[in-house]
């Protein structure tokens, strides 16, 4: 089981080793040494209790708990179908457009309760940023696809100086600095994405939601982006769904396992988590044997 | 942004003044959206107050004298009934066929190619006025088609009418009975091809029969605006203010459309005796029910279609 | 292999020869049905496509006569003569379809473009929103002439003391009325057909609804939403009935004023299809007006071909550009 997960992760960039325990994380907000494998290091962005949503009839996921530090990558990985993307939307509210969408249970930001009647949804956006399966630029040039955040928050000069750096931030700046009035589309695949990202930086975010954001890209364009999210866990906490066990062995600090149960009031199956834990454990020593079952490749 | 410690549910506001947009174009918007609903009922009233005071107020044996007379107080029904009746079932004589053997072809049997130089042009022929119709019904299929077949024909008929609006409605049968043959997915098609079945089998016994919704909505919905259609018949229909009762085709008549037409016109005055004007709203509630009723039925066609697909 | 008494009288072992097979590939059973069916398809296409030729010909034949010789008196002439002579002209036709295509342009394309963005943006999907929807849909397949009725009693009848009774302003609302359905569906068709992935990108970086719309869903639908505008505006200035019942003037019609004349607008009128209308029926006492009428429609298909053409072009170009 060991020999697997030290294969993939020796592919990757972390310096984490399997058999120690590790050390405090990278995070910014470290307020105590964490000696043992709890879940303790980081300040605390996200509390997510008891999550559950529906669509309409069906219950797409139930029983969600676990927290998202800042600073970190916390990834959710699990078959398709158990409600990862479906969490992942709860915590920007995207959930919101989709008019039979019913969320229960808690999802606090910093204390505050997200689903609060007076929050605005709008607002909740600018703080927790995402980025989306296909990459999904405007049809206009790069600089207005990065600078339209920050244009219709109200700002209006120091366009340049935002745009420079959030293409810098998403690595593309290089890349893109001769042509800021092309058309986004005239640009790869994994170009694209990456300007996602910088279009979702632009807005000073503090969290990233990402949601399989390389499982339309080809590797040496998902490398990229990977290294990419290394560096912009520094500045930003960032939430990761994929279905690509191994991406998040490589890359995430914290794993939450999802697998799906059978109801007896429904049709289809329902999401549920299993477990969150940080990833060497989950993929070393988990809990529970779904969990165990799916990283060993078992099933999934 | 550094993570602060606690926030409350102010911090996660948007600065006032784009809530207050927001909500202003929001409500522009719907008052916009409920003009469409205050027309129906403005429609509906109007056409039923007038109505009323014909239904409550005539002679109801005045309705069923031996032709539409108005101003002279006959309001014969059934005269309109039956022409239009006669004239809608030409003009789907004519434009059922072609319309349909236009759309089968397209779907089915052209090119490319050739698709996309007759479907714009078909769409563009579903753009000519009715009264250009109307003139081209008098002038040459009064005298050179009709004329032809029967030579007591009067100089305007309820056939030459028909005929164009049977014209004038083939580009709608056309396009609407492709578009549902266009929808059957091309898996059907493939499964027969593999069977050894030909063209004409696929297109006879496959995808007609798995569009029939949309054809048949098309059929209904061409049937609809056959009754609705007023300029045709009342340019080319034979009759002027009033008609005497027939049942022929070769004779001029006025369908219920062309009848509130001339009502309206002629005498610059659509008062005339008694209920002369309510007449016109009686008949253009018997139009507007019937009309309406096809409409939903077709709908309900349309939906089932994009049900199947 | 015994063959079975069920099959053909050709065994399966029997028909596995090379040249059998070859026979079988290569011959060509004549499809006699197949072939009937497929000509009688042809005829159809070629006879609703044959209407619009013999058509335009017809016309601009009957009318060759007054177009070759007189056409600029033609556009500047009036209706106030009852015989053909060198007055007669559609110069009062055209002023009449010019106001009412502004009405089209200034009522019904605002409301109706608006309707459509509140019903697939704002709107929450219940049931009212549907029922709004049957609504408009319904509208969209009411007979013109029915229009025409609400336009007599309301603005004719009712709002008299605004609109002055059987004037141009009475034609215009009610023709903006009758187009407005159109206006909505196809502008709704268009944002429709905007995909979700742009939405949710500009969501995702905190656009409120409107601002997703004005940036990102207008401009991607602008075309599909300009198509149903030219559309909707060609079936403005070709409808005649509805201008029947709010009392266009058959006949002679004394005033003739100049295009910007907003004092047109309380007066009596004519448009195009009605004069179109009018010398058709008044052939019969003078046939030269037969050849005036088929000037006339000449005059008007330009128009209404343009518009047309212009719609579908756009729209097919639109539809090639959107990957």
């Amino acid at each position: 089981m060991t020999t697997t997960i030290h294969d993939a992760r020796a592919q990757g960039e972390q310096t984490q080793i399997t058999q120690e325990p590790p050390g405090p994380d990278a995070g910014a907000y470290d307020e105590m040494p964490v000696p043992n494998m709890s879940m303790d290091s980081g300040e605390l962005v996200f509390d997510i209790k008891g999550l559950g949503v529906s669509y309409g009839d069906f219950r797409a996921v139930r029983d969600v708990d676990f927290p998202i530090r800042s600073n970190e990558i916390t990834a959710m990985i699990g078959p398709s179908g158990c409600g990862k993307s479906t969490v992942l939307r709860c915590l920007n509210r995207m959930n919101d457009l989709i008019d039979t969408a019913r969320v229960e249970g808690l999802v606090e930001y910093h204390g505050v309760d997200l689903y609060h009647p007076s929050v605005d949804p709008v607002a909740v956006r600018r703080r927790i940023g995402m980025v989306f399966q296909k990459p999904n630029p405007f049809p206009k040039s790069i600089f207005d696809n990065v600078a339209f955040g920050p244009r219709v928050g109200g700002v209006r000069s120091g366009l340049d100086d935002i745009v420079e750096q959030s293409l810098r931030k998403a690595a593309l700046w290089d890349e893109v600095k001769d042509r800021l009035k092309d058309s986004a589309f005239g640009l790869s695949g994994g170009q694209q994405q990456r300007l996602c990202i910088a279009r979702a930086l632009a807005v000073d975010p503090e969290v990233l939601l990402m949601d399989e954001p390389c499982s339309a890209l080809d590797p040496i364009a998902t490398t990229h982006i990977e290294d990419l999210m290394q560096d912009l866990k520094a500045e930003y906490s960032i939430v990761i769904v994929t279905h690509n066990m191994q991406q998040a062995a490589r890359v995430s600090d914290r794993t939450a396992f999802f697998t799906t149960e059978k109801d007896a009031d429904s049709v289809r199956p329902t999401g549920v988590m299993v477990e969150c834990d940080r990833t060497e454990m989950i993929f070393s020593t988990p809990v529970d044997e779904r969990t165990e079952n799916y990283v060993t490749g078992r099933f999934g | 942004m550094p993570a602060t410690a606690n926030l409350s549910p102010d911090d996660l506001q948007t600065a006032p003044r784009r809530v207050r947009k927001e909500r202003t174009v929001r409500t522009v918007l719907a008052l916009a959206a409920s003009v469409s609903v205050l027309i129906s009922v403005l429609l509906v009233f109007s056409l039923l107050r007038e109505a009323w005071v014909f239904i409550v107020g005539i002679d109801w044996a005045s309705t069923w004298t031996d032709g539409w007379f108005p101003r002279r107080g006959q309001y014969d029904v059934r005269t309109l009934v039956v022409a239009t009746m006669i004239t809608t079932g030409i003009a789907m004589a004519v434009a059922g066929p072609i319309g349909l053997s236009a759309a089968i072809y397209l779907s089915e049997y052209a090119s490319t190619k050739l698709r996309a130089v007759v479907k714009p042009v078909l769409e563009i022929l579903a753009g000519i006025p009715s009264v250009v119709l109307g003139f081209f019904a008098l002038f040459f299929i009064a005298p050179e088609l009709v004329g032809r077949l029967n030579e007591d024909a009067t100089a305007g008929s309820l056939a030459a009418a028909g005929i164009g609006v049977g014209l004038l409605t083939i580009p709608l049968v056309a396009s609407v009975s492709e578009d549902a043959m266009k929808a059957v997915p091309i898996d059907l098609r493939e499964a027969a091809a593999g069977l050894g079945a030909r063209k004409a089998a696929i297109a006879a016994k496959v995808v007609l029969p798995a569009a029939i919704s949309g054809v048949v909505a098309s059929f209904i919905v061409a049937t609809a605006r056959a009754i609705g259609e007023t300029m045709v018949v009342f340019i080319a229909g034979g009759a002027a203010d009033s008609a005497g009762y027939t049942h022929s085709p070769f004779e001029g008549s006025l369908t219920m459309t062309a009848a509130m037409a001339s009502l309206a016109s002629g005498t610059d005055q659509v008062k005339g005796e008694g209920y002369t004007f309510q007449s016109l709203f009686f008949v253009g509630l018997l139009l507007f029910i019937i009309t309406f009723v096809l409409n939903i039925a077709a709908d309900r066609f349309v939906r089932r279609v994009r049900e199947q697909y | 292999m015994v063959p079975s008494p069920h099959l053909s009288s050709v065994s399966m072992g029997d028909r596995r020869t090379p040249e059998r097979i070859d026979a079988e590939l290569r011959r060509r059973r004549s499809d006699l049905g197949g072939l009937v069916f497929r000509t009688v398809l042809q005829v159809g296409l070629i006879l609703a496509l044959l209407v619009l030729c013999v058509l335009l010909v017809d016309v601009v034949r009957d009318g060759w006569s007054v177009l070759s010789t007189r056409l600029g008196d033609f556009l500047s002439g009036t209706l106030r003569s009852r015989s053909v002579d060198e007055q007669l002209g559609v110069h009062q036709g055209l002023v009449g379809s010019f106001w009412i295509a502004v009405f089209t342009a200034v009522l019904a394309f605002p409301i109706g473009i608006g309707a459509a963005i509140y019903l697939e943006e704002f709107a929450p999907r219940n049931r009212i929103t549907r029922f709004v929807d049957l609504n408009i849909r319904n509208l969209a397949g009411v007979p013109s002439v029915v229009y025409g009725l609400l336009g007599l009693f309301l603005f004719v009848s009712g709002l008299k003391w605004f609109t002055g009774g059987k004037t141009l302003l009475s034609a215009g609302l009610t023709l903006a009325i009758l187009v407005l359905p159109i206006v909505i569906i196809t502008a709704s068709e268009a944002i429709r057909a905007v995909p979700d992935s742009l939405r949710e990108g500009a969501y995702g970086v905190g656009a409120t609804r409107w601002e997703v719309v004005r940036n990102l869903v207008l401009p991607y639908a602008a075309p599909g939403i300009l198509t149903g505008t030219l559309l909707a505006m060609s079936r403005a200035i070709g409808e005649a009935a509805p201008l029947i019942l709010v009392g266009a003037v058959t006949g002679r019609l004394g005033s003739d004023p100049g295009f910007l004349d907003l004092g047109a607008l309380t007066e009596r009128f004519v448009a195009m299809p009605i004069v179109i209308t009018e010398w058709t029926q008044n052939s019969g006492r003078d046939i030269g007006f037969a050849a005036a009428a088929a000037a006339a429609i000449v005059v008007l298909l330009a128009f209404v071909l343009t518009l047309n053409s212009a719609a579908i072009l756009l729209r097919n170009r639109f539809e090639k550009r959107r990957r």
